[in-house]
């Protein structure tokens, strides 16, 4: 079966998504994966938008505008802004080597795309294939949270979390109404406020953002 | 008639392994013009592996006491794989006669008798240097062969074939279709490539410190003309490698045997494509910094898990 050229693009773009997913999890400089992050939000807002060309889906336009200057501007430059204002500078530290994490991350992308054939012949859409990218990303952005110590490489897991997410409505099931998507993106946008005024709580009583403080008792 | 194609296959063949195995110092003078170019140096021009050579062949050999004729046979062998992988692929023409003689794997493996022949003559003589860099030379070849072949699977899943010819007639002379898994086998495929070649971040071709090296300490022992082989076997191993990447991702332009009409017009492309390719590595080479050797394992798995990755792509997107 030949698919048409710019559907063979939008899975192009869904394989680099996964691509920038996984080079997420392999870095290990905070600052590289801001920017590794903003380029996923660029991505996303490319993929959505010949989505929305190839659909002539109207709303489609406005989210894939909506993400560019969200998470491709606005985000990594509060995040920019905070590690700056943090002053960390120092390499990500992760719970498991960073090859094992690779290793885990192709078992899970093996295991969701398993997962994601039998649903894939459910749906109808012509970029149904897509399903089992977004949700590799969705559980290899999960991986990343839960291996890295720091709070703030986890807000970055969190948010690409969110554009896996983001991916899997659009690709799967062409978008979700308008209202649903401005209200999340207005959720992710106060999130990372928060999560910015929370990093400052954590350093100002630990002295450090290293998660794992928290789990002692004050007395200790 | 039948005879006429032979014939005219078997002269393309000749052109080709002339061409290459004397474009292919030129290919390093050029990748090392550029590297001096972005180091705002002024460079020793393109045509220095050249004089490089010659000079080196014009040089008495002094060989260690207590090397066998494994030193001695080493440099002859290593030059006769590096050619004939160069003659294996379509660098520019397909359906050659040699290329019947061995598949992608069959290739692999040429590279592999090179790389196994120069590490046992590098701890032939027992210096302390050589066997240090035969074994680091092991460590980043074992890493980097199953991406290499992980790659080269890729591309044969789509076009059905172990063949180069076969994968070179399926992407350049059919319809245009993107391949998402095959954005994973290229970058997997370069990170291969700067292994495999002692390019930047796994070791630095352009310097002799001791404690980096990997290629230079195992060839610390040869001069004259054994040097000028390994040398020039080393530039004719680059060449072979990004005529491998040209044949897989790049194929526009390589034309059929016996198309006397595209040949001048497939070498220039070729020559296009080199002179890109070249300062792109230069380039590639000059952002990055070395990485430390316990770290090469990393990047080699990440080249690894990026091909297996793009295997996995093809089975899900499937076209």
């Amino acid at each position: 079966m030949q698919i048409p050229l710019i559907l063979q693009f939008v899975n192009l773009l869904a394989s680099i998504l996964l691509l920038v997913v996984f080079a997420m999890l392999a870095q290990r400089r905070i600052l590289s994966l801001i920017n590794l992050f903003a380029w996923q939000g660029g991505i996303l807002a490319l993929s959505t938008f010949v989505v929305a060309y190839s659909t002539r889906q109207h709303h489609l336009y406005y989210s894939a505008g909506l993400t560019l200057v969200l998470k491709v501007l606005l985000l990594p430059w509060l995040l920019h802004r905070l590690i700056r204002k943090l002053q960390i500078r120092q390499e990500v530290e992760t719970l498991i080597n960073i090859p094992t994490t690779m290793l885990v991350g192709i078992g899970l992308v093996i295991f969701s795309f398993n997962l994601a054939a039998p649903i894939a012949e459910l749906a109808q859409g012509i970029t149904r294939g897509l399903i089992g990218i977004a949700l590799a990303s969705v559980l290899l952005s999960l991986l990343m949270m839960m291996t890295r110590r720091k709070a703030i490489t986890q807000v970055v897991a969190f948010l690409s979390l969110e554009n896996s997410l983001f991916f899997a409505a659009t690709s799967a099931t062409q978008g979700m109404p308008l209202v649903v998507e401005f209200g999340i993106a207005l959720d992710v946008l106060v999130a990372t406020f928060i999560f910015g005024i929370f990093f400052f709580q954590i350093r100002e009583t630990f002295d450090s953002l290293d998660i794992s403080h928290m789990e002692k008792l004050k007395d200790d | 008639m039948k005879n006429t194609g032979l014939i005219l296959a078997i002269v393309f063949q000749l052109t080709q392994l002339l061409l290459v195995v004397l474009a292919a110092p030129l290919l390093t003078g050029w990748v090392n013009q550029c590297k001096a170019w972005l180091q705002n140096r002024s460079g020793a021009g393109v045509l220095q592996p050249y004089r490089a050579l010659n000079k080196l062949f014009h040089k008495d050999a002094v060989i260690a006491d207590n090397a066998s004729w494994l030193f001695r046979i080493t440099p002859y062998i290593v030059f006769g794989c590096m050619w004939l992988a160069a003659a294996i692929i379509p660098i520019i023409a397909v359906d050659l006669p040699f290329s019947r003689a061995a598949d992608v794997i069959a290739l692999v493996g040429v590279f592999a008798l090179a790389r196994m022949f120069i590490a046992l003559a590098a701890m032939d003589v027992g210096t302390s240097f050589g066997s240090m860099g035969a074994r680091r030379e092991m460590l980043v070849s074992f890493l980097a062969e199953p991406a290499l072949l992980m790659v080269l699977f890729t591309a044969s899943l789509i076009s059905q074939s172990t063949q180069l010819t076969h994968i070179v007639e399926t992407f350049a002379h059919h319809q245009f279709i993107l391949y998402p898994s095959l954005a994973f086998a290229n970058i997997a495929f370069v990170m291969v490539l700067l292994a495999e070649n002692a390019r930047i971040p796994v070791d630095n071709p352009s310097t002799h410190l001791e404690l980096t090296m990997i290629h230079e300490a195992m060839i610390l022992e040869y001069s004259a003309r054994h040097l000028a082989l390994i040398e020039w076997a080393s530039s004719l191993k680059l060449f072979a490698y990004i005529g491998i990447g040209i044949a897989l991702f790049l194929p526009q332009g390589i034309i059929e045997a016996g198309n006397w009409a595209g040949l001048p017009v497939a070498i220039a492309l070729l020559f296009g494509k080199l002179v890109l390719l070249g300062a792109g590595l230069a380039l590639l080479e000059a952002m990055t910094a070395k990485v430390r050797i316990f770290r090469v394992p990393e990047f080699l798995g990440t080249a690894f898990l990026l091909a297996v990755l793009g295997l996995l792509i093809h089975f899900l997107l499937g076209t």
